[in-house]
């Protein structure tokens, strides 16, 4: 009984939640709530439809603790922080760290506070929309969140207000004696028109082998507009599964670029509910899998109300023995008219024991709606690699260039030239043949700077 | 009749082995292994046949309903259907048409199919299908001077014993699926064809099933094996009169292509939808799957499926022979409250193998269609090659399109391609038409006709005119 394991865990949490005092009643009934619908389901397997390509036999056969501190090296975090000037909150293996963050001189409506401090401060806030959008009944793993859950970063823009510089949530992984679990929350309440870039970063120390298991609720209300990055870098031994649902008003734009590097098993749920007319959601999304890593990306854009628009864009890179999965889905209500729903997905596939299994659903229930999708996976066109080597580029360059290329396409569409370098040049990196791509890249960045 | 009685029966004509002079009669509603008994015994069958319908039934006796599926029906239940039913006098066996009952002959007429003069016309051999057992087969000679063996598969078992010993349930196993496994159980017919090594069928094959006695499931089993260098072109129709409850359908289609074989299987499924409200209509559960076990082999299927209450259906092509093809041309209308989840599977497994998927799904009213595809390459699939289109059309607001291609790809030679869009019938195009004196319908039928053209054109021709006529009546009344 794998399942035994994390409920036993959750009995010894409880034990010592109880010394320490009571929870407030809302958060004890959902705790409970969420462990007998974990109970009741246990891990899904690859007979559920939505886990068919995926084995989470990893996460539900480990034995994971409960991190204490957020104890971190400060040179080690200064490595792995992305150098960019930012509001910052880190947590280390789900732990809030203090030390490692840094939230001065946020504007005027700009709250950024982990959910422990929210919850002392105000908690019946923090109650109305946490688990609103991604109740226990999404997955088991967010059942299990919802019964672990403890902390995590609440954001929230008062109406109008404009943050100058990105948010980043950090969470760090530590390779300590025993794998960790963390489950934590990230809830944004954007008000009315008001303008954000938030950056989820998950990196680590390399030979760690932690869970985590995330679930994100993101609100937009009417007008908000928000860019929302997850930049994943884990180490290769990690586990990750994140549940992210975002809910958009009229008029609101919603932006996610899902870069995808790190983590052995990367599983993510992307939802925008497109709740009021003239709401944009656009999902872009670059997984890049090697060695044995297995990136899973579900998506849905789910166009509840007329003239919504979603506009989805995913590019696969697969190396080794690496397997990848695309799962988007295009949802149409009824009545929901006068909507345009776009979809694509390209996978390459580098080596021979690589795969991809790829499904981009269309599920339309009104008749005035421009819908597409297409998928394609294939390897490098011989025929640019001969072009290339026409002009005295050997192989292993040529290959590395056409590969960069390929991603391209995602990574011209984010805005941070930070975060879009940082993973053009881990892209290249991580090329198997290895070459200067690093200088090619700062050379074509030079050239685009002129 | 008294379970005493036909318990009897049963053994009596288990113990002899073969029966011919059974008074005809329809079964009584209910499945056990005694009902699977009566048919294999009814239809003369050998031993060895039976036992191998005893083992589907109870390994579908283990097995639960699909329910993956973008489907919305009530449970069926299973002994409320009778598995058997003939038409009268089996023993006077029609030798020619003139032999067929006037009655039979004049449903074809209703039906607006002259079966005589079809065939002489045409030059396409029909063995006909009416409830279960083949009524008639012609151009019988002429095959047989080719070569080929054309015949309903219950002439095959116990003609061909050899050839269904070596083929039947080799593609489709018998636990397939749910309801692959209840046809191996309880099929009563069916069509055999058979073309040797390097003959091409001297004409189009055809079959017309119909359903017709009340509260009857039907059941075929079609087997088509094509040797080295053999092709043939194989075409499936179906309609069924009006009925008020729903019947069930689960064939079973296998393909076998050895060598530089080509099988071409078209069909035009027109059964009845079911009325307005969605009661009555046919339940149609069917498994079809080609084989390309040679090297060079090609299978192609074209199907026009515009009747059923409810379609669950996925032909498709097991490309294991080195540089084998397998296509799939699907035209689908869906009107009223009828379902669909239809769509094909490609499993590549040979080197250098292609398939072309390209689907066209009209759904108007209140029906809701879906395509459900799966595209698989494996490892050893070496430059493997698809193509997938699925486009759908959308007529009015109540009903829904969806698309579910999955594809798992093993392989970075593999070139894999999709495509799908989904769009409602342009007012300018509309528009454009009635400008120049069409009428509203007759335009969105041309429109509609337009749409499916890369499909139509797939099709024999009497096909491709039948499917455009189809097309329109199904569609009547979904604009305006």
């Amino acid at each position: 009984m794998s399942e035994q394991t994390f409920l036993d865990s959750l009995a010894r949490r409880g034990a010592k939640c109880e010394r320490q005092g009571p929870e407030p009643t809302w958060i004890a009934a959902r705790r409970q709530a969420g462990a007998a619908r974990f109970e009741a389901l246990g891990f899904p397997t690859r007979r559920d439809e939505a886990w068919k390509y995926t084995d989470v036999r990893a996460i539900a056969n480990g034995e994971f603790a409960l991190a204490e501190d957020p104890d971190f090296s400060q040179t080690v975090a200064a490595t792995l922080t992305l150098p960019i000037d930012a509001y910052r909150l880190t947590f280390v293996d789900g732990v809030y760290a203090p030390a490692l963050s840094q939230l001065e001189g946020l504007p005027q409506g700009v709250q950024l506070v982990p959910l422990s401090q929210a919850l002392t401060e105000n908690h019946e806030a923090v109650g109305g929309p946490l688990g609103r959008l991604t109740g226990v009944e999404f997955s088991p793993f967010s059942a299990l969140n919802t019964a672990f859950m403890e902390e995590g970063a609440v954001l929230r823009l008062a109406p109008g207000s404009v943050v100058d510089k990105p948010l980043v949530v950090q969470f760090l992984s530590r390779h300590g004696k025993s794998p960790v679990m963390s489950h934590p929350r990230l809830l944004v309440e954007a008000g009315a028109r008001s303008e954000a870039t938030l950056i989820e970063h998950h990196v680590g120390e390399e030979g760690a082998t932690n869970f985590t298991n995330l679930v994100a609720e993101l609100i937009l209300e009417r007008g908000a507009i928000l860019d929302h990055y997850k930049l994943q870098e884990a180490p290769l031994g990690d586990l990750h599964v994140a549940s992210i649902h975002a809910e958009q008003a009229r008029d609101s734009r919603y932006t996610s670029f899902n870069l995808n590097l790190g983590g052995g098993l990367v599983r993510n749920d992307l939802i925008s509910d497109l709740n009021g007319q003239g709401a944009v959601a656009n999902f872009y999304g670059l997984f890049y899998g090697q060695g044995r890593q297995h990136i899973d990306n579900h998506t849905v854009a789910s166009h509840n109300a007329p003239l919504t628009f979603s506009n989805e864009n995913y590019k696969g890179i697969l190396d080794d023995r690496a397997r990848g999965v695309f799962n988007g889905r295009v949802v149409v209500k009824r009545d929901s008219q006068k909507i345009e729903g776009f979809q694509s997905n390209a996978n390459l596939l580098l080596s021979d024991r690589a795969e991809i299994d790829a499904k981009p659903e269309l599920e339309i229930y009104a008749d005035d709606v421009k819908c597409s999708h297409g998928t394609t996976t294939g390897q490098l066109d011989e025929e640019a690699i001969y072009a290339l080597r026409a002009r005295g580029i050997d192989l292993q360059t040529a290959r590395g260039l056409l590969t960069l290329a390929f991603a391209g396409e995602v990574l011209e569409e984010v805005k941070l030239d930070a975060i879009a370098e940082r993973v053009e040049l881990a892209v290249a990196g991580k090329l198997p043949e290895r070459f200067n791509l690093a200088g090619l890249v700062e050379a074509a960045a030079a050239i685009d700077e002129q | 009749m008294a379970t005493e009685e036909m318990e009897q029966l049963v053994r009596r004509d288990y113990k002899e082995g073969f029966v011919t002079d059974i008074e005809s009669d329809t079964l009584p509603p209910g499945l056990d292994e005694n009902t699977i008994a009566f048919i294999s015994n009814k239809k003369g069958e050998p031993e060895w046949m039976l036992e191998w319908r005893l083992d589907a039934y109870r390994q579908w006796l283990k097995m639960t309903p699909p329910s993956w599926a973008h489907l919305d029906y009530p449970p069926i239940d299973y002994q409320a259907i009778s598995y058997f039913s003939a038409p009268k006098r089996p023993e006077d066996r029609p030798q020619s048409l003139d032999e067929v009952d006037p009655k039979l002959l004049e449903t074809y007429e209703k039906l607006g199919i002259p079966l005589h003069e079809r065939a002489a016309l045409a030059g396409v051999a029909v063995d006909a299908v009416f409830d279960s057992v083949s009524v008639t087969t012609t151009f019988k000679e002429k095959l047989a001077e080719a070569g080929v063996i054309f015949c309903s598969i219950s002439e095959a078992i116990r003609d061909y014993p050899e050839l269904i010993k070596q083929y039947l349930g080799t593609v489709v196993p018998v636990a397939d699926n749910y309801f692959a496994a209840l046809n191996s159980a309880v099929f009563t017919d069916g069509s055999f064809v058979f073309v040797p090594e390097g003959v091409t069928c001297p004409m189009e094959l055809s079959t017309y099933f119909r359903i017709n006695a009340a509260n009857t499931g039907q059941f075929e089993r079609t087997l088509i094996i094509c040797e080295s260098r053999a092709q043939v072109s194989y075409l499936e129709g179906c309609t069924a009169p009006q009925r008020d409850e729903n019947q069930l359908h689960a064939a079973v289609v296998e393909l076998v292509a050895l060598d530089d074989a080509y099988i071409k299987y078209s069909t035009v499924q027109n059964w009845y939808p079911g009325d307005e409200d969605g009661k009555g209509g046919i339940y149609n559960f069917v498994t079809k799957r080609g084989d390309c076990r040679g090297a060079r082999s090609r299978i192609s299927w074209t199907q026009v499926e515009t009747g059923s209450a409810i379609t669950w259906k996925y032909p498709s092509c097991v490309l294991r022979g080195k540089d084998s093809i397998g296509e799939f041309y699907s035209v689908a209308v869906t009107n009223g409250r009828q379902q669909a989840d239809t769509g094909t599977k490609m499993i590549h497994i040979g080197e250098g193998t292609r398939s072309y998927i390209v689907s066209k799904g009209i759904s108007a009213g209140r029906s809701n269609q879906s395509y459900r595809g799966l595209v698989k390459i494996g490892p050893r699939a070496k430059g493997a090659r698809n193509f997938t289109q699925c486009d759908s059309l959308l007529i009015g607001d109540q009903c829904g399109a969806h698309t579910f291609p999955y594809q798992e790809i093993g392989n970075s030679t593999a070139t894999i391609e999709h495509e799908a869009t989904t769009s409602k019938i342009g007012e300018d195009q509309l528009f454009y038409c009635q400008s120049r004196g069409i009428t509203e319908e007759d335009a969105v039928s041309m429109i509609v006709n337009g749409f499916c053209k890369d499909v139509f054109q797939e099709l024999p021709m009497e096909f491709a005119v039948e499917a455009e006529a189809l097309l329109s009546v199904t569609l009547e009344g979904a604009v305006g």
